[in-house]
């Protein structure tokens, strides 16, 4: 049995962070029904990237929507809202990321809904919390990535700001959305009762970055300091960073530097081990010379063996056809209405050995009015 | 009920990143987490870490993971330190590792062994590439994994080398994936009274992390992610999506029409963009036009423009300017945390609310070992009257 099976979510948000908990929920054997307007839906089937789609909607929305279904509803008509009331007492969860006072608006804030619903978790997510002037600014990832300092960790010392590239921001935040539901439902099967569940993207780029934000606030508040070149992480010595070989890329993770000195000849680096962090930029320049004399597959054949922590640095078409991508079984299938397939990822965890899976696809705006109204309605 | 998992015991053998980051969640959600250490080293990142920064006597990493956990020494080659692990599982709601594939097997606390003692145990288990295929052995760390995934090539610009992610993102979201995992598996056992074997792998944690872009990958003929020349914020987004410089800083634009943002910075060449596929597709000659235009003014110059007009824009900070940002106040909070000892220190908190309630607690890091005395007496007292018994 799939762990979240005979749960009811209904999902009444757009582009990423909530539907991605949808997503996750869904992958977990949960009945999610996304809660759309009619006609357009909701905004993610628009946004698309390379401009790719699929049908009346973007890949990226299948891509966020698998196995999900949908109910068209105009909130402000006042039968349509009956009928969405209906839902919410039905409902397990309930979860939105629309800005703060628009659910309320639509007297579907948490109270009106308790009032529902008792039992009900009701989870929200926002770009900043409930607090004044930043309430009603976009919770975008970028942007959050930018206001957050997340953008100076990457990328090296005298370049600009690096922002993330993916949707970190959103990503995070629906996870922790995902958590705080599955945890107040545990709660909820002994005490009977509902809860608020509240995230927001910025506190979960804060999360999301707590070791070294600790590290700042506990070291007189100094800002993180990039490696010159090869950068990977601001806070860790050489040698963690990438480099150039003579055909491509190597990551070398935390290792111990007498015996990089030893492999690479490199005799000048010892003197300087003993205080890592502050010639960090000098002996990484010193191993990058060494590494760039020979191909990445001769240093892997040596550090391999050695059990020495590196990787090849790979782009998708080497990721995706290597031997070790294809023994995990890491993509499944998904099937348009018009037979067309796409290819997509699937849930990273699995169950008592078991990996789920759906060929179901982002459904079209109020495809599962009709089997919603015969069912639940 | 304050806290949604008061009632829960994990017991914790992971160390580094991934395992520990998850049991810090469930232990702010409430969970009591006892996490087993060996002997006199302890979780390697009490010390690996090599940050420079180390606060009594232990890496500022290592406290702002651990906090909120107790810690039991044990040597999981000595067979009497076994048993106690063993009775400590018994008791447990949640027993969760990240050691190498076949580990545990040695140990004899693998799940098979442990669920035939404890049938409705949640039992969580993180490899770095999976049981199966030929990277199975490898070491699942963080910016070797992010390598592998092609993740590499997402940030940064197109003439810059691979570029990592300055996080342990993967750590972190295998980290959460377990907890998904084992909140899930939780609520079934409170429908079916049975548990579950609950495995997540960095590997297939950092592929759903770039579901987009995989993704898209997948489906258009194997295009490879493109990052643009200049202000390159995301591979596979048109313009004006990046980071620009100003006069005085710098400024983040998300998605926006081009031809509309012209308008109001008063750019002409800009105003000309009028078809919103031509945003992706003449995206390189869009930036350097924008980035030579707005770095003519200061940031404060551009957000008055731009703020009042919706346009999705936003300084970017460092983390002094962050958390000094006092219409913020509330969600930038942090929390202290005090240490047997007294020592205390100051720490980001859990990012979940709940009924309204942060989820807060002042237990700091353990010393390694401090919770031994106390557990022997409590958790594991019968056990080891049994054996004094015996003996």
């Amino acid at each position: 049995m799939a762990p979240l099976e005979n749960l009811i979510v209904l999902e009444f948000c757009q582009y990423m962070s909530g539907p991605s908990a949808g997503m996750r929920m869904a992958d977990l054997g949960a009945t999610v029904i996304k809660i759309e307007r009619p006609g357009t839906g909701e905004g993610g089937r628009q946004l698309a990237i390379r401009n790719l789609f699929a049908g009346n909607n973007s890949v990226l929305f299948h891509t966020i929507n698998r196995n999900k279904l949908s109910y068209s509803a105009n909130l402000k008509d006042p039968s349509d809202l009956i009928k969405i009331k209906k839902l919410i007492e039905k409902a397990d969860v309930l979860i939105h990321n629309f800005r703060p006072g628009v659910m309320e608006k639509l007297e579907l804030g948490f109270r009106d809904c308790a009032r529902i619903n008792p039992k009900l978790i009701y989870g929200e997510i926002s770009g900043y919390g409930k607090e004044g002037k930043w309430q009603a600014k976009p919770g975008q990832d970028l942007l959050l990535q930018s206001i957050s300092g997340l953008t100076w960790l990457s990328g090296n010392k005298n370049d600009p700001p690096v922002p993330f590239g993916l949707s970190i921001a959103d990503y995070m935040c629906g996870t922790h959305l995902v958590q705080g539901i599955l945890a107040a439902l545990i709660a909820r099967s002994k005490t009977g009762k509902g809860a608020l569940i509240e995230v927001n993207l910025l506190s979960s780029l804060i999360d999301f970055q707590f070791e070294v934000i600790t590290t700042h606030l506990n070291d007189s508040g100094k800002l993180p300091d990039r490696a010159l070149k090869g950068n990977a992480h601001a806070y860790l010595s050489a040698p963690y960073g990438i480099y150039a070989t003579s055909d491509g890329h190597l990551a070398m993770a935390m290792e111990d530097l007498k015996y990089l000195a030893a492999a690479l000849e490199l005799p000048q680096i010892i003197p300087l081990a003993e205080d890592g962090f502050t010639h960090r930029d000098q002996i990484m320049a010193a191993i990058a010379s060494a590494l760039a004399s020979a191909s990445t597959r001769h240093w892997l054949s040596i550090f391999e063996p050695a059990d020495i922590w590196c990787a090849e640095v790979q782009n998708y078409d080497q990721f995706t056809s290597h031997p070790g991508y294809l023994a995990m079984n890491l993509e499944q299938s998904i099937t348009l209405a018009d037979g067309q397939q796409l290819k997509t990822t699937r849930c990273p965890i699995r169950i008592d050995g078991h990996i789920f899976r759906s060929s179901k696809p982002g459904p079209e705006v109020g495809a599962d009015n009709r089997q919603l109204e015969q069912t639940l309605l | 009920m304050n806290k949604p998992l008061e009632d829960i015991l994990v017991i914790d053998l992971s160390q580094f990143l991934s395992g520990p980051s998850a049991s810090l969640k469930l232990a702010d959600l409430g969970a009591r987490v006892i996490k087993i250490e060996r002997p006199k080293t302890g979780d390697i990142s009490r010390h690996m870490y090599i940050s420079d920064v180390q606060m009594n006597g232990a890496s500022s990493v290592f406290h702002a993971i651990n906090r909120n956990k107790e810690s039991y020494i044990a040597d999981l080659k000595r067979p009497q330190d076994v048993a106690k692990i063993l009775e400590l599982i018994k008791k447990a709601d949640i027993v969760m590792h990240n050691f190498r594939p076949g580990v545990m097997e040695r140990l004899g606390l693998d799940y098979n062994t442990i669920q035939a003692i404890h049938p409705n145990v949640i039992y969580g288990e993180i490899s770095g590439y999976g049981t199966e295929g030929p990277w199975k052995n490898k070491p699942g760390q963080d910016l070797l994994l992010q390598a592998l995934t092609g993740m590499c090539y997402l940030s940064g610009n197109a003439d810059m080398a691979p570029v990592a992610m300055g996080i342990s993102l993967v750590d972190i979201a295998t980290g959460g994936h377990l907890v998904q995992g084992l909140l899930a598996s939780l609520i079934r056992r409170g429908v079916t009274g049975k548990g579950a074997l609950v495995q997540v792998s960095m590997l297939e944690s950092a592929c759903d992390l770039q579901f987009e872009s995989i993704t898209c990958y997948l489906n258009d003929g194997h295009q490879l992610p493109e990052r643009t020349l200049q202000n390159n914020a995301n591979a596979y987004l048109g313009a004006p999506y990046g980071i620009y410089k100003t006069k005085d800083g710098y400024l983040a634009i998300a998605m926006t029409a081009v031809n509309k943002l012209g308008e109001l910075i008063n750019c002409q060449k800009l105003i000309n963009y009028t078809d919103p596929a031509g945003w992706f597709t003449y995206r390189e000659q869009i930036k350097a036009i924008l980035g030579a235009h707005l770095s003519t003014e200061s940031t404060h110059h551009w957000l008055a423009i731009l703020e009042p007009a919706d346009i999705w824009c936003a300084q970017v900070q460092s983390w002094r300017e962050l958390l000094a940002d006092i219409s913020l106040k509330e969600t930038i909070k942090t929390q202290r945390v005090v240490m047997q000892d007294g020592y205390s220190f100051e720490t980001t908190r859990c990012p979940i609310l709940i009924n309204g309630q942060p989820m807060l607690s002042e237990k700091g890091t353990p010393t390694l070992g401090q919770d031994n005395e106390h557990i022997d007496d409590t958790l594991l007292a019968d056990l080891i009257k049994e054996k004094s018994v015996n003996h």
